[in-house]
């Protein structure tokens, strides 16, 4: 029984979101390598967001869904990686396709599952869809708007109020290749280097904003030169490696924390699916796709635990049994529960 | 209107006579004071320039300019860097130099703010400082008035003064406040307007609409600047003879519909004057309540008066056909007391 698999482990004793060790108990033990045991860790919950996005997929084909939903395959290194790299009182906002950074924060799969079915008993309470607005400010976990490079300036934000209250705290997001274009991005990184924040972004470079191609959405060789000009450290990453992912994201955490300032750090990555769960994704060549489900990031990872004798297939395979077993109980009991009272409509609107 | 838009009131203990203007500084600075978390960002808003209408003069010196940001141009980004500021717990001050560019922050504001605490129960408590309104040959850029973009947004407070000691008063309390709030200023009486304001800690509820005026036969319903342009309507209303009521609406959101009811309901005759344009503005709004509330109690057709359907324009003949005054508020005034 693998115990990272409980997401209650990422409570310390006194409750408080993390992964049950101060941040820099992690950060001395890798420089050149991720230790074993953190390796073993983000294939636990690599393959939990795995074998929960498998089941939303499966769920939304046979009706059982609510509205649309996205699916983060493939999208896991980044999104376990950027997460377990992240101290627990660091705060970070997430897109639709980083599942696996929720789970890490400590979001369980029962109160997102909730969401996705619109139950009471969801992040959002019935309020938003799917992975949107799934936040908790107690876990550190910003619930996005559908409008991705909101969640830049937003984080900037919170990387000012660290600073305004000289905090060793460091705020982390997310965008896609798509929502570096708009102008927020821009606006952002400007002031991110202007300030020298406490700021780390990760641009999720998945080849297409919905079906347009990364060759038409900008000129510029790679998304790395392109921000490095607005003064910010600038990393580029293979998306789909989860050590590598997770070693990038703990160097440009520290930096941060210590004052050194922003990163902006380009993974590279595929998605898999279509943009949302009605996109067949006709317009990626299958060749394209091919190649790319060689470097599943999952099965590699697994792959690469065995091979370096990390982890045995035995236990692996409890991981993945522990992964099946804690998904199909997060789905019943989301699928049991209440939905919202509507009665209950203008709760919240303010506060 | 050259004797202090005809703007009277009375002194009380504890306040003296100040500019809008220096009472909203003066607010700032008292909060400022009061809680570490308060600060203030914008463009041109700190050293000792103090920004482009001097309202943050002199806070940079005093405060430093880890309280008192200067910003690039960047209004859809440091609006929502202030969002993640305030989930943080910070209670910032924005200034939006004119609040024509507030459209630039449009989904800072409208998608993320608004919506924060509904969708994830996190509260987002900031201000912007919005310097509104005409009538002082600006243009099309800088007169306008985009108040009912977030009256129609669910989740934002709007209020819009019209006395320094409103001014004063709704500032600290839109500060205090743990939601976002939109404080539109009437740049036309930044320094033209003076009245008496209470000294020290100065707090006026947001949400409630105040009488302006007694009058038993018509009554006007108006905030911000134009609020004097209906005081001195009702006064030359006077001389025909006709007792006008005016009811400074204050808070734009949420609406004090209980007032709204009782006034339109104690004359049975409403007029409605902004200089925002009519078209699907505030007054439509208070226009619709009336008459689904309180119908029966009419005496004649509600009438709204504002700005055109046009962009606000820049040469003084036609920017004085564009917005309300005293002379067509009190047209409409004669014309409704005849029912």
């Amino acid at each position: 029984m693998c115990p990272y698999l409980d997401p209650r482990s990422t409570l310390d004793a006194a409750g408080n979101p993390g992964f049950g060790e101060p941040a820099e108990t992690r950060f001395s033990t890798l420089r050149s390598m991720v230790d074993p045991r953190t390796q073993i860790e983000m294939y636990s919950w690599m393959k939990l967001a795995r074998t929960f996005d498998e089941q939303m997929v499966a769920m939304w084909k046979q009706g059982r869904g609510l509205g649309g939903t996205f699916s983060g395959r493939g999208h896991e290194a980044i999104s376990v990686g950027a997460g377990l790299a992240l101290g627990r009182k660091d705060v970070v906002a997430p897109m639709h396709r980083d599942l696996g950074t929720y789970l890490v924060r400590g979001m369980t799969p029962e109160r997102i599952f909730g969401n996705m079915l619109g139950r009471a008993t969801g992040a959002s309470r019935g309020r938003d869809a799917n992975l949107h607005g799934v936040g908790d400010l107690d876990l550190g976990i910003i619930g996005f708007v559908s409008h991705l490079p909101q969640s830049l300036p937003t984080t900037l934000g919170i990387a000012m109020s660290f600073k305004y209250r000289s905090e060793p705290r460091v705020a982390m997001t997310f965008v896609g290749d798509g929502g570096t274009t708009a102008g927020a991005y821009h606006e952002t990184l400007n002031m991110a280097g202007l300030w020298q924040a406490p700021f780390v972004l990760i641009i999720e470079n998945n080849q297409y904003a919905y079906s347009t191609p990364l060759t038409q959405q900008m000129h510029a060789p790679n998304f790395a030169e392109r921000a490095a000009v607005y003064g910010v450290a600038t990393s580029s990453v293979d998306g789909n490696s989860v050590n590598d992912v997770y070693q990038t994201c703990v160097e440009a955490i520290e930096r941060a924390r210590t004052g050194g300032g922003p990163t902006v750090i380009e993974a590279t990555t595929m998605r898999m699916l279509g943009h949302a769960i009605h996109d067949g994704a006709e317009y990626v060549p299958a060749d394209l796709l091919d190649q790319w489900e060689r470097r599943d990031p999952v099965a590699n990872h697994r792959q690469h635990l065995l091979d370096t004798d990390i982890a045995s297939e035995a236990m692996l395979e409890q991981v993945d049994t522990t992964s099946r077993e804690r998904i199909a109980a997060a789905v019943a009991e989301a699928e049991a529960a209440a939905m919202p009272d509507p009665d209950t409509l203008e709760d919240g609107v303010y506060a | 209107m050259s004797d202090n838009f005809g703007f009277t009131d009375t002194p009380k203990s504890g306040s003296r006579e100040l500019t809008y203007l220096e009472a909203i500084a003066e607010a700032i600075q008292l909060e400022m004071e009061r809680d570490d978390d308060v600060l203030v960002l914008g463009e041109d808003v700190g050293g000792d320039f103090g920004g482009a209408f001097k309202v943050t003069h002199g806070l940079a010196a005093r405060f430093g300019d880890r309280r008192v940001l200067n910003t690039p141009i960047a209004e859809l980004g440091f609006t929502g860097m202030a969002n993640g500021m305030a989930l943080m717990g910070l209670r910032p001050i924005v200034e939006m130099q004119f609040a024509d560019f507030i459209s630039t922050a449009f989904d800072s504001i409208v998608q993320f703010a608004s919506t924060a605490h509904y969708r994830m129960g996190a509260a987002v408590p900031w201000v912007i400082r919005a310097p509104s309104d005409g009538g002082i040959r600006s243009g099309p850029f800088h007169s306008q008035n985009p108040e009912a973009w977030f009256v129609h947004t669910p989740g934002l407070k709007v209020v819009a003064p019209s006395t320094p000691a409103d001014a004063k008063g709704l500032l600290a309390a839109a500060v205090r406040d743990d939601n976002p709030v939109i404080f539109f200023e009437s740049k036309p009486l930044y320094r033209s307007l003076r009245g008496h304001v209470p000294e020290g800690e100065h707090v006026s509820p947001l949400g409630s609409a105040v009488e302006r005026r007694q009058g038993s036969d018509v009554t006007v319903f108006s905030y911000g600047a134009m609020t004097h342009q209906a005081l001195a309507a009702a006064e030359q209303a006077a001389g025909d003879g006709i007792e006008t009521q005016v009811v400074d609406l204050v808070s734009l959101k949420p609406l004090d519909t209980d007032a709204i009811l009782e006034h339109a309901t104690s004359t049975g005759k409403v007029v409605i004057a902004h200089a925002a344009n009519r078209m699907a503005g505030v007054g439509a709004e208070i226009a619709a309540l009336i008459a689904e509330e309180a119908f029966d109690s009419l005496d004649g057709p509600i009438v709204r008066l504002g700005g055109a359907d046009t962009p606000v324009p820049f040469s003084p003949p036609l920017e004085d056909a564009y917005r309300p005054n005293a002379d067509t508020i009190a047209s409409a005034i004669r014309r409704l007391s005849a029912y």
